[in-house]
């Protein structure tokens, strides 16, 4: 394993995906500004401005357009980024839907933050799960490190011609977008060797003209859609093997498709995303030293969903409990129904527990983490597994 | 001839496609691309043009062309410049062809961001005046008083109570270099501008009067005819303006009464029914026409 992570700096969270992007070489940036994902723009803008970053940036008036010139500049060949939150990524919604759909592979930094009634700039996950279904690649990271070096990543599988879909790096807003931390950077030339420049297959081509977007009804709709859930399946090993590669260029591996901490003989496998990971591995270490069999996982890629890793990492649970920064209104957590769905009809399968805590940036401690897990044991004292999931830390005295 | 001298000489806009009869927007289509050759790659916000030239593995167009969304064209194009500019292929030029609705109403903050930009690219309005792709709902194109599927006539209406938005002059306001007004009915003006709007760099808007048989109300026969008579009532200006000043305009040399143009068209007929509203509604569409030729000086 190499060591190529000789510059070391105390960085920004924002700052180290910029420089990430800056290592890319992206030909064009789009940019709409929104709390907290505008200190990412602002550095790049830096960049280019001091001609340290050769790069078409361009300043739009909504984030629907942000998508917009994306969805443009990656159809015409260039490797595109731009990086929203929140409403925003709401906003892009539509635009995302229809780029995955067009196969378009550009990246898209989503700062994680809840979304609107009320107006909260504070972090959660339901802004990058409403884009669930889209199509796009989505990858969380817990620290700023995991950040800089899934953003060079991302370029390379978004890119991949078997795959061709945009890809969102998901990074907590505020805990990680503005807090500083040493972070390792890898050498130009490396990053270079690593991601080369973008080659479509198509592209908009005056001397090879080619239609896009075309109008497919039920005699071929079925099949677009099909070909995106194929490539994301069948994507999952060429993810896993790009993240290995990087990993031997950076000296890091922050996992596959997911992070299993602990999991070997863990009887209680709590799952979450993002930063809240290192408070749980945290609390996980010390209930381990109190002799609780205690497990995390860390999801990385959400979406393709690693279902046969998660499987095969809680296959010994007794009990499962996902820690979910979303919610789907009169349902559940999204990941909790992914994952009961998955465990449907197999035998032997561990309890799973849905645990809603941390929306609209709701503190998650390590104390969080110890009463979940208390609720959890005594959930399955009493043998009953709860219909509803449990809101953590919920304030039952000023509901209506 | 080698290959490529024989595209240069076809159509880069081919017949085959799906567009109602007497739809003006592919006659248009085809003269707009013989006026820009070949360098171009198109982009076409969601709407007729786009539903009726490109089915899954069947297209109409032989420069590259991308559709996206209905409210993105110009973000989309603003997206191709870009690339092009970073990829060092800016001799190949961008161009947008929308409908009304995307240009008037939803893709409008999209346009006026690619305007206040000053990104390059001609940006074509395709004019019918409502939503056709759909059936005739009203837009913010559809002329005062026109019936349309969302704002019928009946008893208590004749028609679209409000005034269509003044586009080009909106256009204009953001400081585009070139804007003009064209119609299907003249085809030569029309190349011809598409030519001159090609001489200039930064954003250009071209609005095209483009009357719809289906959902107007006429004999798929008539469109040309029915687009010179909206021109030479004076209800249609053709005008041409250069850094926000008028400097040319179709003159009208046998001016026609507006009677005639909305006669012919079902969206209007009711206005020559009788009521006392609907007088009212057709003495002012009267005073609009000499209000045009006024202000924009279209008669000698």
């Amino acid at each position: 394993m190499g060591d190529n992570g000789k510059t070391e700096r105390v960085l920004e969270g924002s700052e180290a995906v910029a420089l990430a992007i800056k290592a890319c070489r992206p030909g064009v940036i789009s940019t709409y500004p929104i709390s907290p994902q505008t200190h990412i723009v602002e550095a790049l803008a830096r960049m280019v401005v001091n001609g340290e970053l050769e790069s078409e940036y361009v300043r739009v008036e909504s984030e629907f357009s942000a998508a917009s010139v994306l969805a443009g500049a990656s159809a015409a060949g260039s490797r595109s980024y731009t990086a929203s939150t929140s409403q925003g990524l709401l906003l892009m919604t539509e635009v995302i839907y229809a780029s995955a759909g067009m196969r378009l592979p550009f990246v898209i930094t989503g700062v994680n933050r809840a979304v609107s009634a009320p107006i909260s700039i504070q972090p959660d996950h339901q802004d990058a799960m409403s884009l669930r279904d889209s199509g796009i690649i989505q990858i969380y990271v817990e620290s700023s490190q995991e950040a800089y070096d899934t953003h060079i990543a991302a370029f390379k599988i978004a890119e991949d011609p078997r795959i061709a879909l945009p890809v969102m790096v998901c990074m907590d807003g505020w805990i990680l977008t503005h807090s500083y931390e040493r972070v390792r950077l890898v050498e130009q030339e490396e990053v270079d060797r690593f991601l080369p420049p973008f080659k479509p297959i198509h592209f908009l081509d005056v001397n090879d003209p080619k239609s896009w977007g075309p109008i497919a009804d039920e005699d071929l709709y079925m099949e677009f859609r099909y070909a995106i859930h194929d490539a994301m399946q069948m994507g999952k090993k060429r993810i896993k093997e790009i993240f290995s590669e990087w990993a031997d260029i950076s000296g890091r591996d922050h996992g596959g498709l997911i992070e299993a901490y602990r999991t070997k003989d863990a009887e209680i496998v709590l799952i979450a995303m993002g930063s809240v990971a290192g408070t749980a591995k945290d609390a996980v270490d010390h209930l381990r030293t109190g002799g609780k069999k205690v497990g995390l996982i860390k999801i990385r890629c959400y979406r393709p969903f690693p279902y046969e890793d998660i499987l095969k990492a809680i296959q010994d649970a007794k009990v499962v409990a996902v820690m979910e920064a979303s919610f789907s209104m009169g349902s559940e957590g999204a990941i909790g129904l992914d994952l009961k769905a998955k465990l449907y009809g197999r035998s032997k399968t561990p309890v799973v527990i849905d645990m809603i805590a941390g929306l609209g940036g709701r503190v998650i401690t390590r104390g969080t983490i110890y009463k979940i897990v208390e609720q959890v044991e005594k959930a399955c004292e009493s043998g009953a597994v709860p219909f509803e999931p449990y809101w953590m830390d919920l304030k039952p005295e000023v509901l209506p | 001839m080698s290959e490529k001298n024989a595209v240069q000489e076809k159509d880069l806009f081919v017949s085959g496609h799906r567009a109602c009869h007497g739809c003006g927007q592919a006659l248009a289509v085809r003269h707009i691309l013989k006026a820009t050759g070949r360098d171009v790659i198109v982009i076409t916000p969601t709407g007729c043009l786009e539903t009726f030239t490109l089915t899954y593995g069947y297209s109409s167009w032989r420069v590259p062309f991308m559709h996206h969304l209905f409210e993105n064209g110009p973000s989309v194009a603003t997206g191709v410049v870009a690339a092009l500019k970073a990829q060092h292929r800016d001799h190949i030029r961008v161009l947008v062809i929308g409908g009304d609705g995307s240009t008037f109403d939803i893709g409008f903050g999209a346009l006026s961001g690619m305007l206040e930009r000053g990104d390059d690219v001609l940006y074509i309005c395709m004019d019918n005046g409502a939503y056709m792709n759909t059936g005739g709902q009203r837009s913010g194109a559809t002329p005062i008083y026109a019936g349309t599927t969302t704002h019928p006539v009946g008893k208590k209406s004749i028609g679209k109570p409000q005034l269509k938005k003044d586009m080009p002059a909106i256009v204009a306001a953001h400081g585009a270099p070139y804007v003009a007004t064209a119609s299907v009915a003249y085809l030569k003006d029309l190349r011809r501008k598409v030519e001159q709007a090609m001489t200039y760099q930064g954003p250009r808007y071209i609005q095209i009067d483009a009357p719809c048989p289906s959902v107007w109300g006429f004999p798929s026969d008539r469109t040309l005819e029915i687009g010179r008579l909206g021109v030479q009532s004076g209800l249609v200006p053709v005008f041409e303006m250069v850094d926000g000043r008028i400097t040319g305009v179709r003159k009208i040399r046998t001016r026609v009464p507006p009677r005639e143009y909305l006669s012919a068209q079902r969206r209007f007929k009711h206005l020559l029914e009788g009521n006392r509203a609907a007088r009212e509604g057709f003495e002012k569409i009267c005073a609009m026409a000499d209000s045009n030729i006024e202000k924009y000086g279209l008669m000698d």
